[in-house]
């Protein structure tokens, strides 16, 4: 479609975008709220962020979290690529539809089911529960991200260069490091990003899998704001959400200028020849 | 999707391997444990370590585990049929699933729709725009909707400062909430499919309808719906699938009378700690979900094949 939009387009886009956004924007303000009662505006503050630096039940909560998602998106990220490599190059081979459905169902699988069955998991294997079980139970949900993502930019990946690698007699090995891997990077970036934002987010399945000493950031949040709202759940809701959106936005803007230096690098190397 | 799988080659231990160790990690973390719920579902509850019975002592060799088979039962199945509240769960549950993706749809395609037509210039950062609260913890995004709609939050107090209302409306903690929640939660989940088939539709279908003298609406109804049909499917399975589950925001945003079966299944193990009843409950959910998930997957693999 390529025609331009009409007023109907820009009114529904920009309420559609107002709906998405709103919530969020007024988090981040009311954040900055003096006053306790979280609704009403008491002027401009910034002591709730102080106050949040001082509780120390929060930072450890943060300090679990990041440990689990770096640990758990990094592990998620080397078996997800080597899923999608199965998925798009392995050919046939026996079971190849249960490996498939095995990849999407814990996509659209409710979260209670998967932290469920993976506690039984772990009680029944007799794993004391902890840091650890909460990593494996994140690595397995967030590897099938990683794997959909990673595949998507397999599939428009063109193999004479790994054939021509191949026929020179470097090894499968080195050519997936040298030539496969530096290709497919934007796509494995990507998956690692969204591993760790999901594990950082993910409060069901941790719930489940978690034991003494691993209260995760998610986890102490969901019990304060049963209690209701406060100043200084909004502030750690800001200070997230500012981290993520960086985060997004500074990877959006690389992959975009290596994309546009690589067509450049392609026209000149046409341009030679 | 069949016609692009390559023919097998001769593999190498690397390549046995690479095909080896995804499928063992999955094995044993996705799908046993799935068979461990099943087991457990026809289990007894107990007040031991494990909390159920009967737990298969392999110490015992054979006889033990026979034992074991013999002393399950389906009692845990009945019990779900005997009392209202779990079938309860299950129906209200689907109810609100399949309103909340209808909503999300009513509110999802002018969106996908407007970025389709808007200028090719801009549709990478609306895209960034809607991918974005996706990244945005869950968590973050249902709870900035309490200190919105609770009845001294600020929906109210705009409406009373518009003069729209004199009293309080109450919205937390009724189903209105929870379809709020639901709709903003998974409306990129519905947008992002949608977009991608409304993006790849032949402009020329419509200029010709429109030479040949067809009113807009109707152009639309004749050849954007149905060529965006499989981007409408795809989007509100991924809507419905996780919202059947959904557990954070029937709990945060719905009453003690909102049912949902995520809900009913957290409540059994963590509060009850039943954890036979609660397998049940997941086994049930699992194959209530069976169905639309394979749907999905199907139409899935009929689109990657009709683009290839």
């Amino acid at each position: 479609m390529t025609r331009g939009p009409t007023w109907f387009n820009v009114t529904s886009l920009a309420l559609g975008f107002s709906f998405l956004y709103l919530p969020i924007v007024l988090l981040v303000i009311y954040s900055f709220n003096e006053s306790r009662l979280v609704t009403v505006w008491g002027g401009f503050s910034t002591k709730w962020y102080v106050s949040l630096l001082q509780n120390d039940q929060l930072l450890d909560a943060a300090w679990v979290t990041l440990r689990v998602a770096f640990v758990s998106a990094s592990v998620a990220t080397v078996l997800g690529t080597m899923a999608a490599l199965v998925l798009v190059r392995s050919g046939r081979f026996l079971g190849r539809s249960l490996f498939s459905g095995m990849i999407f169902a814990p996509l659209v699988m409710p979260e209670v089911i998967l932290g469920l069955s993976l506690l039984l998991l772990f009680v029944a294997m007799g794993q004391a529960r902890g840091f650890w079980t909460v990593m494996l139970a994140h690595t397995t949900f967030a590897m099938c991200y990683v794997a959909v993502v990673v595949q998507s930019r397999l599939v428009g990946f063109d193999k004479s260069m790994e054939e021509a690698a191949e026929d020179l007699g470097c090894p499968p090995v080195k050519t997936f490091f040298l030539i496969t891997l530096p290709i497919i990077l934007p796509g494995v970036i990507a998956g690692w990003m969204l591993a760790f934002t999901l594990s950082l987010d993910d409060l069901v399945i941790a719930s489940f899998t978690t034991g003494p000493g691993a209260t995760t950031l998610p986890m102490k949040i969901y019990s304060q704001v049963r209690l209701g709202v406060t100043p200084e759940i909004n502030a750690v809701c800001t200070i997230l959400v500012a981290v993520v959106t960086a985060a997004v936005i500074a990877a959006s803007v690389v992959t975009k200028r290596q994309q546009t230096r690589r067509e450049r690098e392609e026209r000149a190397a046409f341009a030679d020849s | 999707m069949e016609n692009q799988i390559p023919a097998p080659k001769k593999r190498s231990i690397g390549g046995w391997g690479l095909i080896l160790v995804p499928h063992f990690w999955l094995l044993l973390f996705f799908l046993a444990p799935f068979l461990i719920v099943f087991k457990i579902s026809l289990s007894e509850v107990a007040v031991a370590i494990p909390p159920y019975l009967p737990t298969f002592d392999m110490a015992d060799g054979l006889t033990g585990f026979w034992n074991g088979i013999t002393a399950l039962s389906l009692e845990n199945y009945i019990w779900l049929t005997e009392d209202n509240l779990y079938w309860k769960s299950y129906v209200s549950s689907v109810v609100i699933a399949g309103i909340s993706t209808f909503l999300t749809l009513l509110i999802g395609y002018p969106i996908a729709y407007g970025m389709a037509r808007s200028p090719q210039a801009w549709r990478p950062t609306l895209l960034m725009l809607v991918i974005l609260p996706f990244w945005t913890s869950f968590l973050i995004r249902v709870y900035a909707w309490i200190g919105i709609l609770k009845n001294e939050g600020l929906l109210n107090q705009f409406l009373m400062f518009l003069g729209v209302i004199d009293e309080p409306l109450v919205v937390l903690n009724t189903n209105i909430a929870v379809y709020i929640g639901i709709v903003y939660s998974y409306l990129p989940f519905l947008v992002l499919p949608l977009y991608a088939s409304l993006e790849r539709l032949d402009g020329s279908l419509l200029e010709a309808a429109e030479d040949l003298g067809c009113p807009p609406w109707k152009a639309f109804w004749k050849i954007t719906l149905p060529l965006s049909l499989p981007g409408v499917i795809a989007g509100c399975f991924l809507v419905f699938i996780p919202a059947v589950g959904e557990f954070v925001i029937p709990d945060l945003l719905g009453g003690s009378n909102t049912l949902m079966i995520g809900k009913t299944l957290w409540v059994e193990f963590f509060n009850n700690r039943d954890w036979p009843v609660s397998s049940a409950v997941a086994v049930i959910l699992l194959l209530i979900l069976v169905i639309p998930i394979v749907l999905f997957q199907n139409q899935q693999q009929k689109m990657a094949e009709n683009d290839g």
